[in-house]
């Protein structure tokens, strides 16, 4: 083989580079998540009390909660585009390590609409009453959630990425699994407006992150494989 | 032990006796769609083998 | 060892040797179920705090076993028939899910009414209860995804990806809504754990245990052979039976 190929990590961020820019041209669907994100959080006051100091008592869950549904609306689409252009087919001739250019596509999309989210949540938050001395917490559970988040959804989305109407059933899937984080991300905003230390859900959201790092481009690599092989 | 205080279940008996009758009725489903779906899938390959003998006759 | 293992996992030959055994797997679970009953509802003695109420953990205790079990059991079949690429463990593991799915419900049902009697409403967010309720939504993603494929060997592999990670899910998942209720919930209202057992107690739930895992290997023999003849339907040994 005199073939140069290219380094993996030369190839990582070719991907990543590329979804940013494709990203770029269709803003709107950046921003979709973001406005559902405020809306969904709007609701919760309407719909139980306007009292703020009764509010931030669920403000750290309607926040998780919130955060958890606006980052998967966008990730259906994720590899769809690219498994029916035969970009990844060409992926998985490359001899690259294919879960790591998947990876690359799932930190982007992070970057897109995880990202902002975060950032935002602090401003929603006051909405819901959160104490400033929480939006720490908020912001770096938040930050290690959707992360997970993310990747997990990236597994969904790979393994969903042939199906009519994958939609709800993404969210079926992925749902389920995300739980221990909403319980983890939640309880450390809590226990951080209750004076405690919330050290320890937070390790665990990070232990988890790094599980999911690490197993994650494998599962997404194989179930991307089932579509497009065959 | 007489039948009256074994249906009466020491005042429980609306908790256990459905709680068994449920786990019962479980079972049964399991029973018969387990059943079912061997029994479509042979009549299903049954028919299939006598289309194709008819065929090669 | 390996032609040993090929022979087994060969259609045909899983097809008649789990015909062999289900009647087997079927008569001695219907004894089994029988006779714990029995032993549960009248001869075992009544609990001094929950009275005849804990009779209920003779069904409850044994279906959240089995949907655990089953859980695990379809994982390492989707995880041998993906690695392996063995058609049948594939259709083994599509055999125990609806199985798995129900015990997962009657696992909930059966919580939720004994939880009445015991914390006086039917619904408490108690460790268990919730766990189960989200291996139920596991199970029905499962099932959702499998279903939603035409291609059988898609949805074979699809569903085994998920099952995996599923599985990798079910201990954090666990440990999670463990640590979540400690939280919530003053310890006492841990009645349901532990009814102070004695050993005349556990000797029906041991039983009523062995039952259904034989009842569950019953339910899967009869289903996997539904599978394998579904698809193997083109295959010359099924032309060659009939």
């Amino acid at each position: 083989m005199t073939a140069v190929r290219t380094p993996t990590l030369a190839a990582v961020k070719l991907v990543f580079k590329r979804d940013l820019t494709l990203a770029w041209r269709r803003w709107d669907e950046v921003t979709q998540p973001l406005i559902f994100y405020v809306v969904v959080t709007t609701m919760f006051p309407l719909a139980t009390t306007p009292d703020l100091s009764a509010l931030s008592k669920i403000g750290g869950g309607v926040v998780w909660v919130a955060a958890l549904l606006a980052s998967l609306l966008a990730l259906e689409a994720l590899f769809r585009a690219d498994v029916e252009d035969g970009t990844t087919e060409q992926w998985v001739l490359s001899g690259q390590p294919l879960g790591y250019l998947l990876l690359a596509k799932v930190a982007a999309h992070w970057v897109l609409t995880g990202l902002p989210l975060v950032i935002m949540s602090p401003i929603v938050g006051t909405g819901l009453g959160l104490p400033t001395s929480a939006w720490g917490v908020l912001m770096l559970s938040l930050l290690l959630g959707t992360g997970t988040l993310s990747i997990l959804g990236g597994i969904g989305a790979a393994l969903t990425v042939g199906v009519r109407r994958g939609s709800v059933l993404l969210s079926l899937l992925v749902l389920p699994l995300a739980m221990p984080l909403l319980i983890f991300g939640a309880r450390a905003v809590a226990m951080q407006m209750d004076g405690d230390s919330p050290a320890g859900p937070l390790q665990l959201l990070a232990a988890i992150f790094f599980l999911a790092l690490s197993l994650g481009p494998l599962a997404m690599s194989a179930a991307i494989r089932i579509s497009v092989e065959n | 032990m007489d039948l009256q205080s074994f249906f009466n279940m020491g005042g429980y008996a609306q908790y256990v006796w459905p709680a068994y009758g449920l786990t019962a009725l479980v079972l049964l489903w399991n029973w018969w769609a387990a059943r079912r779906s061997e029994t479509e899938a042979q009549t299903a390959a049954q028919r299939r083998n006598e289309l194709a003998r008819e065929r090669s006759t | 060892m390996w032609t040993w293992f090929h022979k087994l996992a060969s259609p045909p030959h899983a097809y008649r040797i789990l015909g062999n055994l289900a009647p087997w797997f079927g008569w001695a679970s219907l004894a089994l179920i029988l006779v714990a009953s029995w032993w549960g509802l009248v001869k075992a003695p009544a609990d001094y705090q929950q009275g005849d109420g804990f009779r209920i953990l003779y069904v409850h205790a044994p279906s959240a076993w089995m949907s655990m079990f089953a859980y695990v059991v379809m994982a390492v079949a989707a995880g041998v028939g993906l690695v392996w690429r063995i058609k049948l463990a594939h259709a083994a593991a599509a055999a125990v899910a609806p199985i798995g799915a129900s015990f997962t419900f009657l696992a909930l049902a059966t919580g939720s009414i004994w939880g009445k009697p015991m914390w006086g409403t039917w619904w408490v967010w108690d460790a268990r209860l919730t766990s189960e309720l989200l291996l139920l939504f596991l199970y029905l993603g499962y099932m959702a995804l499998r279903a939603s494929f035409d291609d059988p060997q898609r949805a074979d592999r699809a569903s085994a990806v998920l099952a995996l990670v599923g599985v990798i899910n079910v201990p954090i998942i666990h440990y999670s809504v463990d640590w979540w209720t400690t939280l919530h919930q003053p310890a006492s209202v841990t009645k349901l754990d532990k009814p102070s057992i004695q050993i005349a107690m556990l000797i029906p739930l041991f039983i009523m245990i062995a039952g259904f895992q034989l009842y569950f290997g019953w339910a899967v023999s009869r289903r996997l052979r539904g599978e394998i003849l579904r698809r193997e339907r083109n295959a010359n040994w099924l032309k060659e039976a009939s």
